[in-house]
């Protein structure tokens, strides 16, 4: 039978399961798929710290969440249309993400008295049986059970084959949104490529659960979302650790300087060592230290050597790495931070996402330390962002900051990626010999208050730099009263400076002046975007302006906030862009707040809007 | 890589090598010796000024890059060999010299410290020993001896001091030597084979900080108990010692045994001193004992252990090349693209 399909124009679809159920896998499957056919979309992954927590218990699940659509999609969805629950833990951890009226697919074997036992819920109340699931469509399907049967004769034990029941998930996601299972199976043959059994056995129970829906009476339509109405170009999938990586390589490659990465391994910032390690022909050198502040300080011995010194981690080794970074600041060498944020303060949470380090970027080294700090307020924008981000440091010949978070690294959008010729030139030249026989001056400045990168190597350029203060011109060692003064105003000076370069602050949605300014930074981007076009849909007059240069800020953001009667702040800690706006623009600017690891909803942004115009 | 080294360049002197700053160190600190051996070897190595980099993390000795003319750095406490570590692996042609303490390498730095040495980067490492904090005037060091008496250890420290040659074998470092600041030619002599190894070379000097530790290693160092309580090691030679080389070291099954030369033992009956042998290498600096206790050993000098092991940065930029080799070099916009892409028109 062909069953008829019903036009949507997005649906937002949450995996959750085990963390041993591979849910992440088949979220990306599908988001990949989405995207290939052409939908706009926007991800969610939410798992926990422990590789493998507790199997079966609330703590072990772990969530994907995709929103694809026909139209501009900004964020992952507050709500999903569709949950997938492999387990009882997984239903409970998530039933209150689903839309009233959404579909359930659950996976009824793990709804046992040992599953229930697991989810901390009596057997009496199994969810399956007791109606508390009557506002909502439930598919009950014995995954487990089809799985086994499907895969009887592959030779593969039972714990292989609970293994690949996620593919019939999969297969049945597909076949419910019509889409071609092709570019799974190809993604399964390549890497399951040195075993053909498992290989074949994911991709049967693919086709199996394709075929489930096609002849099961379970769903009665399938659900067409037409491809999106972007920009013409090409695009690929990306997300926002992959792009920082390749934002990185693309200046170094742009500007002819080879990159050096010193890191150690952190959640959510592994990811860019992981990229960047494979990319050994593009002469990358990455470093796996024996700590953080060892991968601070490789970078910097490597920028010394006139390599572009990175150094990426999270909140905590971030901390660590900070006295190293004053000393770049001293020494005024270019090197890039890359702090893919986590929830804090200390260990935190490791996997979940916050804005919490806004402040330690600015203000957390000892002494006045004042660096670039720059946010990509997407994933794609992440690439564009690390570009910038060594733009600036070399030509400043200072630290830059780049502020990701987890949702950001984790989240994967369509982007319509650009060719190497078409981004802006980086002009860095390393100091020339010196055969004048004078002595070599090297902290002499040019017009942008930047001194001249003096690599080892090059003939009489010898000198001696350090963290001690030091005399302007000549570098050397200087306790003097007003040349300390002198030189705090000028790191600061420096840092001024770059505002030269940097765009000029824009209104992103929105009239340029009225009653409402909504100001953001980083991740909020696309609720903030959502929420706003709520409103404006609605016939409110409310603008958004996002701000990716937070030091030193666009010259022109005063003037910018200036036209709007209020500005409200949404972040994702308890205030602290407010508080810069607040002490730089002498601005009653009011903050919203969120501290749960977790995105905001965009009701939850307009809500407040709503309460405002 | 090639070195940048021009070999028809006129030679350098030693006074080549001194920057115009003034050397601050407090009037009779053995760290003048350590620079002025350094300053003295410099020249013969063959290598341009510019080629050399001198890194230093922070205390007394860490100035020294100021009074070198090469390049340098005086970064941040126990970092030096981190900081080194990401010179010379990306850029392997320099020759990148680390000096350090007692207090940065092995207190604030010993992390870096012992994975520098597994790492095996070709950095010499120059660590000034005192066993004493004089930057910070006078507090107990990882190597102060036990018991003593310091501003911040009034009771007598209770800290068992490190071994630093033993730590650096026990990390599996490639060159292990140790020599003293009251010594020149025996300095001058360990740093030019700690140049000459490919790999991390480190030297533990022994230096007298006349201040706050005067007279730690003055059994070792001065002319009255030197030959009968240091023991010069050199490469194919039997361990003797002794004002007139009277006594010798053999082994008795794994146990170092002091022995009379001439009435029942031969100089050919001792150890003979055998650099690239680890087992050896590793009893030799496990000499460590308390020259004030009954039938002591006495404390060993020179290169304990030196033995070849490919670099790390040889290994690393061995990668790259293989990479480029295998694949190309990397297309930036194939890398962009990746492999799935889609067109909208």
């Amino acid at each position: 039978m062909d069953k008829e399909a019903i036009e949507l124009d997005s649906v937002v679809i949450r995996f959750a399961g085990d963390s041993g159920d591979g849910m992440q896998l088949t979220g990306t499957q599908f988001t990949n798929t989405a995207a290939l056919f052409g939908n706009d979309l926007a991800t969610f992954p939410d798992f926990p710290a422990e590789i493998r927590a507790p199997q079966g218990t609330l703590a072990g699940v772990s969530g994907y969440q995709v929103h694809f659509g026909s139209n501009k999609i900004n964020t992952p969805g507050d709500h999903c249309d569709v949950l997938v629950a492999m387990n009882a833990a997984a239903l409970t951890a998530n039933l209150k993400w689903l839309k009233t009226g959404g579909t359930i697919i659950v996976n009824t074997d793990g709804f046992d008295a040992k599953n229930l036992r697991l989810a901390n819920i009596p057997e009496a109340e199994n969810p399956l049986e007791n109606g508390s699931l009557d506002k909502y469509a439930v598919k009950r399907i014995d995954i487990t059970k089809i799985s086994r049967a499907a895969l009887a004769d592959s030779g593969l034990g039972t714990k292989e084959i609970d293994r690949s029941k996620n593919m019939f998930v999969l297969g049945l996601i597909y076949w419910m949104y019509n889409r071609s299972i092709d570019g799974s199976v190809e993604f399964l043959k390549s890497k399951f490529k040195k075993n053909q059994a498992i290989a074949d056995a994911n991709i049967k129970l693919l086709k199996a659960g394709w075929n489930y829906g096609e002849t099961t009476e379970t769903f009665v339509s399938k659900i067409h979302v037409a491809p999106a109405k972007m920009e013409a170009g090409v695009y690929r999938s990306i997300m926002g650790n992959q792009a920082l990586a390749y934002g990185l390589v693309a200046a170094s490659q742009k500007s002819g300087i080879p990159i050096f990465l010193g890191t150690y391994p952190i959640t959510p910032a592994s990811d860019i060592l992981h990229e960047l390690s494979k990319l050994k022909n593009f002469g990358i050198r990455t470093f796996q230290a024996e700590d953080e502040i060892a991968g601070v300080c490789a970078a910097i011995g490597a920028a010394y050597g006139g390599s572009i010194g990175i150094t990426s981690s999270s909140g905590p080794g971030i901390a660590l790495k900070m006295e190293a970074i004053g000393l770049a600041t001293m020494l005024e060498l270019p090197l890039i931070v890359l702090n893919v944020q986590r929830g804090g303060p200390s260990t935190g949470l490791p996997t979940k996402t916050e804005q919490s380090d806004l402040m330690q970027a600015l203000y957390g080294r000892n002494g006045e330390c004042p660096v670039v700090v720059i946010a990509p307020q997407g994933p794609s924008d992440c690439f564009h962002m690390a570009y910038e981000a060594i733009n600036i440091a070399t030509r400043h010949m200072i630290p830059v900051f780049v502020l990701s978070d987890g949702y950001i690294a984790n989240g994967a959008e369509p982007w319509k990626f650009p060719e190497s010729k078409d981004l802006p030139e980086i002009n860095v030249g390393f100091a020339a010999a010196n055969t004048s026989g004078d002595k070599f001056m090297p902290y002499e400045r040019d017009e942008n208050l930047s001194r001249p990168w003096a690599v080892p190597g090059t003939a009489g350029l010898e000198h001696r730099i350090g963290g001690l203060e030091k005399q302007n011109v000549t570098g050397n060692i200087s306790y003097d009263a007003d040349n300390h003064e002198f030189m705090t105003k000028l790191r600061q000076d420096k840092v001024n400076k770059v505002a030269d370069h940097i765009p000029l602050q824009t209104v992103d949605n929105g009239p340029d002046s009225g009653d409402l300014l909504v100001l953001g930074w980083g991740s909020t981007y696309g609720a903030i975007k959502t929420a706003v076009n709520t409103l404006r849909d609605n016939g409110k007059t409310v603008s958004h302006a996002h701000i990716r240069y937070l030091n030193p800020l666009p010259k022109n953001l005063g003037e910018v906030l200036s036209k709007f009667k209020q500005v409200l702040v949404p972040e994702m800690n308890s205030g602290q862009l407010v508080k810069i706006i607040r002490d730089k623009f002498m601005i009653d600017a009011m903050p919203l707040n969120k501290m749960q690891g977790q995105p905001f909803t965009t009701a939850e942004i307009v809500k407040k809007l709503e309460e405002l115009v | 890589m090639s070195t940048l080294t021009d070999q028809t360049a006129p030679k350098l002197t030693p006074k080549d090598f001194a920057s115009d700053q003034d050397v601050r160190w407090c009037p009779g600190c053995g760290d003048y010796s350590i620079l002025k051996q350094v300053q003295t070897v410099m020249p013969d190595l063959g290598r341009k000024r510019e080629e050399i980099v001198f890194i230093s993390g922070i205390g007394c000795s860490s100035r020294f890059p100021y009074y070198m003319e090469t390049f340098g750095m005086h970064s941040i406490h126990g970092r030096a060999t981190a900081i080194a570590t990401g010179l010379k692996a990306s850029r392997p042609e320099l020759s990148v010299w680390v000096v350090t303490g007692d207090g940065d390498s092995l207190s604030i730095g010993g992390n870096h410290f012992i994975h520098l040495l597994r790492r095996n980067l070709d950095i010499n490492v120059l660590l000034f020993n005192n066993q004493i904090y004089g930057l910070t005037k006078g507090q107990y060091s990882p190597t102060s001896e036990q018991g003593k008496v310091t501003k911040s250890t009034p009771y007598g420290s209770i800290d068992h001091p490190f071994n630093p040659a033993a730590l650096a074998l026990g990390a599996d470092a490639t060159f292990v030597a140790r020599s003293m600041d009251r010594d020149p030619k025996h300095l001058q002599g360990v740093i030019r084979k700690g140049y000459d190894h490919k790999g991390t070379s480190l030297i533990e000097i022994y230096q007298n900080c006349n201040v706050f530790n005067d007279g730690a290693f003055e059994i070792f160092t001065e002319k009255s108990s030197k030959k009968q309580e240091a023991l010069f090691v050199e490469q194919g030679q039997p361990l003797l010692f002794g004002d007139n080389n009277e006594k010798g070291i053999i082994l008795d099954g794994f146990t170092p045994r002091i022995v009379d030369i001439g009435s029942d033992h031969t100089a050919d009956d001792c150890w003979i001193h055998n650099a690239s042998d680890g087992v050896k290498a590793n009893m030799l600096v496990r000499f460590f004992d308390d020259p004030a206790m009954e039938g002591h050993l006495p404390r060993p000098f020179g290169v304990f252990y030196a033995k070849e092991r490919p670099t790390y940065e040889d290994a690393l930029n061995g990668q790259i090349a293989a990479a480029i080799e295998k694949f190309g070099s990397g297309d930036i916009d194939k890398l962009i693209a990746g492999r799935e892409t889609w067109t909208i028109n």
